[in-house]
This record gives C-alpha cells, structure tokens and sequence, in this order.
C-alpha cells in the first residue's frame, strides 16, 4: 500500500502529510509499537520504522543514541519487521528508514518479500542512491513498494532528475547539509531545493510528493515547512521526547501532544 | 593504469562502488574529477614527486636483512617505510589527498584516526600546506594513543574524542563523515586507507602506489630479478596496495597478512577477508566482520592500526579472484616476529608491519622448499614501532615502569 494515498488525502483537505519516525526496538520491540501506534492515534499521516543500524553517518546524538539503545535491546530485523505488522495494521501507510548493509545481509529480494507481506508500503534509503541501487530498484518494483530516495542541497540538477525518476511514493528533500536533529530554526535551503525538486518532477511529466525533513521539532517549524512542501518529516523531536521522559506512560503522553502540536501545524501552513 | 583498476563508478568486480548518503554524491563526483584532472597533469605529479623526496624522504630504501636472510633461508628485501617522515607510508597519502585539496581551492582537512598515525600524518600534511585540520579519534583510541593525541595538538590540529558506537576507527570514520555532510563546501576529507566509497580506493592507491613502483625499480637494480614474492599487513590496506599495485602484473605471488588477534577461530580478530562475508561499510561492498544481520561486528587487533572490520575494496577483489592471498596472522606471531626482528637487524617495527614480517617467516619455509636459498620475498615495512612501546613493555613484560609503579 504506498505512501501516496496519505499524501493524496493530504492535498484533498488541502494541507501537508505528518511522516513520523522512530526506530523499532526503542524502548524496545512493544514498547515501540505502542509509541508509533500512538503517534498514529494522534495524527501522523505516514510512519517511518527506523531500522537500528551500528553506523549509521546520517543521524545526529539523539538518534543515534535510540538506535543503540534498540540494538543492546537486541533487536533484530525480523523485529522490524514485525513492527511494520503492526502500524501497517492500523492501516497508516508505514515505510522503513534503512541503511543499506541491513538489508543486503538479509537479501534483497527476500527483505522486499517480507516488508510487502508485513504491508510495508516500502523504503527509504538514507545511504543507497538510485544509482547504486538497481537491485534494490528491481525488488521494490517486482513487489510493488516504494523506493523513496533523498535529495540534498548539494544535488546536481542532472542528479535530481535522475533520482526523481527512480522515486515512488514521495521524494525526501533533506533541508540541511548535515545530520537528523532537531533544530531551533528551519533552513533556508529547503524551500529552493524543494522548488527545484519539484520543477525536475514536472520535467519528466511525474506526479510526486515532496517531503522536508531533517530539523523540524514544534508545530511553529511544521507550520513552515508545510507552507512549501507536501509532507513534513519529523524523527529526533519524537525520540528526543520519549528520551526525556519520566516514565513510559508519560512519554506516551508526550508522544500524543507533539504529534497533535505539529498535526495542527501542517494544516495551518497555507 | 593496470587491468584491476576500478571500473568508471568504481567497481573493482564485485567490490567497491558508491553507497553513500545523495548530500555527499557531488562532492565525490567534484573530487573525482579533480582527482583524474591532477593525475594527468604533469605539474601535480611533479610537484607530489618533489614533495615526497624534499619532504617525507622518499624513495624509502629497499634494505636487505641479511641476519635475518640467514635465519630463514631465503632473501628478505625491507621496503623501508618505517624511515619516511612521521615514521610510516601514511605520509605518502596525506601529501597527496592535501596537495589535490589545496589544488580545488578548500582550506580544512577533516580525518579519522585508530592509532593515531593517520591522524599525526594528516596533522603534519595540513601544517605543511597550511590547512585547518580537525581529526576525529575514538574515545577509547585516545587514552590508548595519548602520546599521538599530543603530536597532532602540537602539530596544530584539533583532536575530537568519539564516544559513540564502540568509540574505534570505525566510529571515528561515522564522526568525520557526519562533519563531512555538514561541512562539504569547504572541507576535503582525507581518507585514512584505501577504503570507503569511490573514488578513496583508487585515490589513496594511486598515492600510495610510489611503495611498490619504487621497490619494482630498486629490487631489479639491486638484484637482476623481481621477487618471488611481495607481502604486507592489511588493515584497510592501504601499505599494502600501495606495494601490490606494481606487481599486479608480474609473475611474482602477493600475500597479505591480516589481523588474526587472539585467533581467527575466537571472537576476537580482524580479519575481514579470511573470516567475513560481502556487505558494505563505510560506502564500499567488500568483506566485512557483521553478525547475521548486518550489524557490523567489533573488531580486534593488538594493533591498532589494522583494528577495522572492514578491508579496501581492491582487497577483496583481488582475494576473490584469487591474484593475491591473504592469511591471518595473531596478535602473538606479529609480537614475536617484532622481537626477532629488534633482535636480529636492529630494527623495531610497528606492530602492523610486524604482522607482514610473521607472515613472511611462515611464507619463507615454503618458497625455500619451493625454490631453494635463492628465493626472494620483498616484504613492505610499512611503519616503525616507537608508538607501539607501551603494547610492547606490556607483552613482553620490558622495563622497570611496572614494578616501580
């Protein structure tokens, strides 16, 4: 099930899409399922499942920090994959956030397998590009998931029409040059790369969402960001929440106002 | 340019390639094309030429050990890296990654460290060139390598601790990368050893390729005759190509002696070829030490230096198409063969090199059978042993330091 008919009942109600992320096994593997579940309760459009990672060069402290909590936790992949299950089932279009090697260890096809029968709607790929990542394209089309790629600031014209082309599901702009964390203030490279993002959309004829990530922590910051793009992407304010909690129940707690914070946020940034 | 060169995205086979984060893809393709652009302009290579000679005291001599020729059996050429300036190959490398940096007009050098080496090298590069240096160090590096945390302060550069993950090499490299995306338009990351995504391999190849086309030379001036065979220590490998390139092509046997720690049949080693499998790491597909899942694996290594659990592309393609070999050696065979070659020529070598002369005393008994007391084996002294005292006072139990304690 892709990730385009959240995004489509978005733009029906004339807003952005709320994509929130954390990693599976954070707390740990129920304790996970229950804080996406209520992250969807209260009004995330689209949930990505990180899958933990022992390098992961993308993320900032606070990720990074949940991830290796999960992994002392010993999370396995087949773990992901069963949280997947378990938001799909909610039927809340869920994607997993993967390095690469996890996946290339598992195998590509049987990883793609798997990931559509949990109802995965498919992967974005922080470390594997389109053009370095033909096997993963092949699996993802055989199996019908999305293949979700970033784009950067520092790419090339030629490079986002490239990477756009191989997208399905939405294109994920990184605002920043730098790594996931929250930020006191959004960035201006956003609003260009997401203009240009979308004019390499329209060249090729296309019709993708794009969504903003990397920084965004408070309903003020989604507000912005959605005022230009079509999905606003939030994962270290959810983890640094459930970090910072007293307790379970409260992090919960927490968890449910943040989302209801940033979901009034992308639906007041007209 | 021999027929295992990478192929244009950078493949050597199934090894190498580019899986890295899109923020970084311009960058790698900039400095790819400013890396092909100097290799074919006659003025760069001259001046890295120069530099190497006037500067690092290159070439390294190409020594026969003759004591301890007469131990073994057959002729042991040293390739005298231990005697350039900061005491290993690793200068080669930086002068050439900091020259081509200042060559694309950027003024701060980023690096990685495990032992220290790389770091001081890059440390001294950037002083050299007069370059902003910020080199990222294990946590757990750092205590074990104060004596190099302070070269490279007072060499200029900044040293930042990394506590994160196993707070290793591997870390460090996670750390310089993460500075890397965020730092992109101004900074020149100088890679460690020919690992990480295209174009490093072949990048730090050709700058550290001088090793083996020198020795060629020396070893058919000095002799008549190539050797038998080459050999050196694998970490991530970058002695170790840097020796091989020129034989590639030669009727003459390479052997590369990885870091078998405590035993490849504990868990605690590093070596990646002998023991691990496919994956990638760090930007590259090569063999890595990972669990069932593709978590990677912490390595070990009494030397710090060939502690990684990954290995350089180049590595692993020559390993899979069966143009070189590669074996382990224990921590305890490269200590012995540290002291026996302390004892027996005078020379103390860096515990990493140690683990290529070990592996050379085992591979001697074979080609002195094979082909009697004529035999040659050239084996790459890639680095000298005074960082490695402490491990050494340590194991051997040396010095007063301990009992006075």
């Amino acid at each position: 099930m892709s990730v385009s008919r959240a995004f489509q009942k978005a733009r029906g109600e004339g807003r952005a899409a709320l994509v929130g992320y954390l990693p599976a096994g954070f707390p740990d593997v129920a304790g996970g399922i229950d804080a996406l579940t209520a992250m969807v309760d209260a009004g995330c459009d689209v949930i990505e499942v990180g899958l933990p990672y022992s390098d992961p060069v993308m993320d900032g402290p606070t990720i990074q920090a949940a991830a290796q909590q999960a992994l002392d936790g010993g999370v396995r992949t087949t773990d992901v994959l069963r949280t997947v299950e378990a938001v799909a089932a909610t039927s809340t279009p869920t994607v997993i956030m993967t390095y690469w090697n996890p996946v290339e260890r598992y195998g590509v096809e049987r990883f793609a397998a798997d990931l559509a029968g949990a109802g995965g709607a498919g992967l974005i790929t922080p470390d594997l590009t389109p053009d370095s990542g033909a096997e993963w394209v092949a699996a993802a089309d055989a199996h019908d998931l999305d293949k979700i790629f970033l784009v950067a600031p520092s790419s090339t014209d030629a490079r986002l029409a490239m990477t756009v082309a191989q997208c399905r599901g939405f294109v994920y702009a990184t605002a920043v040059m730098g790594v996931t964390g929250a930020r006191a203030t959004t960035s201006d490279l956003a609003g260009p790369l997401v203009s240009r993002t979308r004019a390499a959309i329209a060249d090729q004829g296309l019709d993708l969402p794009v969504g903003v990530g990397l920084g965004v922590s408070d309903g003020a910051q989604a507000a912005e960001v959605a005022s230009y793009a079509d999905g606003v992407i939030v994962g270290s304010a959810f983890v640094r929440t459930l970090l910072d909690a007293p307790s379970r129940a409260e992090g919960l707690k927490a968890l449910s106002a943040l989302t209801e914070d940033l979901a009034a946020g992308v639906r007041r940034g007209q | 340019m021999t027929t295992w060169d990478a192929d244009e995205i950078g493949f050597f086979g199934d090894f190498g390639g580019r899986f890295m984060p899109e923020a970084l893809v311009a960058a790698l393709d900039e400095l790819t094309d400013a890396w092909r652009e100097a290799m074919a302009d006659p003025g760069f290579v001259a001046e890295f030429d120069a530099i190497q000679r006037e500067y690092a005291g290159t070439p390294s001599r190409l020594y026969e050990a003759t004591r301890l020729s007469e131990q073994v059996g057959v002729r042991v050429l040293l390739k005298r890296e231990d005697l350039n300036h900061t005491g290993a190959h690793k200068i080669r490398n930086v002068l050439g990654q900091a020259l081509l940096t200042r060559r694309m007009g950027k003024t701060r050098v980023i690096a990685e460290t495990g032992a220290g080496q790389h770091g001081v090298a890059s440390a001294t590069a950037a002083a050299y060139f007069g370059l902003d240096c910020t080199v990222y160090m294990g946590s757990v590096d750092t205590r074990r390598q104060a004596l190099n945390v302070a070269r490279m302060q007072l060499l200029g550069a900044k040293v930042v601790p990394v506590d994160s993950g196993s707070a290793t090499l591997k870390d460090a490299i996670n750390e310089a990368l993460r500075d890397w995306v965020a730092s992109v338009d101004h900074t020149a990351y100088l890679f460690g050893t020919a690992a990480g995504p295209h174009p490093f391999p072949s990048m730090v190849r050709d700058f550290t390729r001088g090793i083996g086309d020198e020795a060629r030379q020396q070893c058919l001036d000095q002799y008549g005759v190539l050797p038998d065979a080459v050999a050196a220590c694998v970490g991530g490998g970058s002695n170790a190509i840097g020796l091989f390139t020129a034989f590639l092509d030669d009727d003459v046997a390479i052997y590369g002696f990885e870091p078998g720690g405590e035993g490849v049949d504990t868990p605690r080693h590093a070596a990646t070829i002998h023991v691990g499998a496919s994956g990638v790491l760090h930007g590259a597909r090569t063999y890595i030490l990972q669990d069932a899942d593709g978590q990677t694996i912490e390595s070990h290594s009494i030397s710090a230096g060939l502690d990684y659990p990954g290995v350089g592309p180049q590595h692993a393609h020559l390993a899979a198409t069966g143009r070189a070999t590669y074996e382990p050696v224990t921590d305890a065979e490269a200590m012995d063969a540290m002291a026996l070659l302390a004892r027996t020529e005078g020379i103390i070598p860096a515990i990493e090199s140690a683990h290529a002369v070990a592996g050379a005393l085992r591979l001697a008994d074979k080609l002195k059978a094979d082909k009697g007391p004529d035999a040659t084996i050239l084996v790459n002294l890639s680095g000298r042993g005074d960082k490695d005292m402490g491990t050494a006072i340590e194991w051997f139990g040396l010095g007063d330091a301990e009992e006075d304690r």
